[in-house]
């Protein structure tokens, strides 16, 4: 009974002060860079770890905390790009709002594909969301409402403006932009993971079959987190549009959008809120110094690179560079 | 009171009749026993029953209420809690853990679930162990947590699939007491066992399955003295 008095007692959560305290440090740290210089390029770059921590963070939700592994995430990342940019076009509307007219989109979408391709599992699902995504690019190749394969311009203001979300002196409102949605994303899938319905999509990935057994309704879980990662990735994608302010299917429906977030993840860490930010922090930088070395798109280096360090990560680190960080550390502290 | 009615149950897989036309009852707070040899259709039924594995015939009522050919998650939310003879711990996650996600159906506040988890963990004698994965537990450990988990959502009904089965000597007076201290919370079980003499010992009534088929129903003294369960199980046991 004293046990038990000792073990209620416990707080719900590790909460570990010195990570905390390291965490809050770099929240501060990430806020403050820009005011001590950095150029262009480190905004860019900054900018390209935010987003892809973010659209990495939205592919760990579905195949990290429910298992299921997506090959066609690029595709909520085009409908968010195409989103803003045709509404703000066509109708004026600013990109604060149509950002989630995108997320809507993307939900709507990924219901309407969830409900007959959850069903499937394992590979057969990895197949098919992979086809998914190639025919989003070809339907948008052919959509002439949104300029078909030429895609769409999005029309530029003549001075900086936040309503339209472009700035065209410097990159700085668009670190800031990218910055707040990488923690707010963050924060979100840290508080989804220590949730009733966190638990329940772990159940769901780790044993279907026990899950069921304990009232989880495995199709509809698995289709509550294909929504949610959707709709965390089409933000990304609309503000990439304004980031870039031109987009087209090849580009926001590339299938190599949705093999980076994978690699990111399995880089950092499946299933834990840090891998996403950790594979992002160590590919990007890699993708854009090769690019920067070797020109155009890199010379394919950083694909090898890619490579490389992936099957380094699977022989020795299957759970990804968090597996680094001492247990002791983590959220999860055993007692024995 | 009557909580479980199976009626003329029956399910082939091809040309194998899995379960063949099998009927009992169970009556509210009693523990039922089913034995029968390897292939007799044990799981099959408790996979029948929990809507694991869709019937060809028959009819299943909990409670008076028809559950023939709801899905499993639905059975359980009515309160049919199972464990599984191969065991399905959710590896990567806790003990107490995997028992929250099991509380998680009653308690919606995340401190609630935890304390009722970890009362329920204390209730299987392995509160020291809460923060262990469950890849770490060893087998006896997982079928404590298996059955903590099932207990977490309040069920009325406990199937339980061969809780002794793979363990050592050592552990098995362990797990009985423990079936027997669950019984006293008022919760019915139906257990598959294949150690005789611990279906004996907490057995209100014991069901023999034999290729499918329904061969006994009764207390235990009658299931000994049966003719044909001593034919196909109990072979020459002396007890019979």
């Amino acid at each position: 009974m004293d046990k038990l008095i000792a073990a209620k007692s416990e707080p719900l959560w590790n909460t570990n002060n010195k990570v905390i305290s390291i965490i809050g440090g770099l929240v501060v740290l990430l806020f403050a860079l820009p005011l001590v210089g950095l150029n262009s390029f480190y905004l860019h770059l900054f900018i390209m770890i935010f987003m892809h921590a973010v659209m990495a963070q939205s592919w760990n939700v579905i195949a990290g905390f429910s298992g299921q592994i997506s090959l066609g995430h690029g595709a909520f990342f085009g409908i968010g790009a195409y989103a803003t940019s045709f509404f703000y076009m066509e109708y004026g509307i600013t990109p604060w709002i149509s950002i989630f007219f995108g997320m809507f989109i993307s939900g709507v979408f990924a219901v309407l594909i969830g409900i007959p391709m959850l069903r499937l599992s394992g590979h057969y699902f990895a197949i098919a969301t992979l086809l998914i995504g190639i025919s989003f690019q070809v339907v948008f190749q052919r959509w002439d409402l949104v300029g078909a394969a030429s895609g769409l311009w999005v029309t530029m203001t003549p001075e900086d403006s936040w309503t339209a979300l472009q700035f065209h002196k410097s990159k700085l409102p668009y670190y800031y932009i990218f910055l707040v949605f990488f923690l707010i994303s963050f924060f979100a899938v840290w508080v989804l993971s220590r949730s009733k319905l966190g638990y329940r999509l772990r159940a769901v990935r780790d044993d279907p079959q026990a899950a069921l057994s304990l009232c989880i309704n495995v199709s509809n879980y698995k289709i509550i987190a294909y929504v949610i990662s959707a709709m965390i990735m089409a933000p990304m994608g609309s503000l990439f549009a304004q980031y870039i302010l031109i987009i087209d299917p090849d580009r926001v429906f590339n299938i190599e959008i949705s093999i980076i977030v994978l690699l990111i993840t399995v880089l950092g860490g499946i299933g834990n809120v840090w891998g996403p930010i950790i594979g992002a922090s160590i590919l990007i930088p890699i993708s854009e110094y090769s690019r920067i070395y070797l020109g155009g798109t890199g010379g394919a280096v950083d694909l090898i690179l890619y490579g490389l360090i992936l099957m380094i990560i699977c022989v020795f680190r299957p759970n990804g560079l968090i597996s680094f960080i001492p247990k002791d550390i983590l959220e999860r502290k055993k007692q024995r | 009171m009557k909580i479980l009615s199976v009626e003329n149950l029956s399910r082939a897989f091809g040309g194998i009749k899995a379960n063949d036309d099998i009927s009992f009852n169970v009556d509210q707070g009693s523990i039922l026993g089913i034995i029968g040899p390897n292939g007799a259709g044990k799981s099959t039924l408790f996979d029948l029953i929990t809507g694991y594995t869709k019937a060809d015939s028959g009819k299943v009522e909990f409670f008076e209420k028809n559950i023939f050919g709801l899905s499993p998650d639905k059975i359980s939310n009515l309160g049919v809690g199972r464990t599984f003879q191969k065991l399905k711990p959710f590896a990567d996650q806790t003990l107490l853990e995997n028992v929250m996600i099991g509380a998680f159906v009653k308690e919606q506040n995340i401190k609630k679930a935890r304390d009722k988890a970890l009362e329920i963990i204390d209730f299987v004698d392995l509160i020291e162990k809460r923060h262990h994965f469950a890849k770490e537990l060893s087998t006896g450990q997982r079928k404590r947590l298996e059955m903590a988990r099932a207990m977490a959502i309040e069920p009325k009904l406990l199937l339980m699939d061969e809780v002794t089965g793979g363990v050592d000597q050592k552990t098995i007076p362990g797990l009985v007491e423990l079936i027997k201290k669950l019984k006293k919370t008022g919760v019915t079980i139906i257990t598959i066992e294949h150690n005789i003499n611990i279906i004996m010992e907490i057995s209100d009534n014991v069901l023999a399955l034999d290729q499918g088929k329904s061969i006994a129903f009764g207390s235990p003294k009658e299931i000994q003295k049966n003719k044909e369960v001593i034919d196909s199980y109990l072979g020459t046991f002396d007890a019979a």
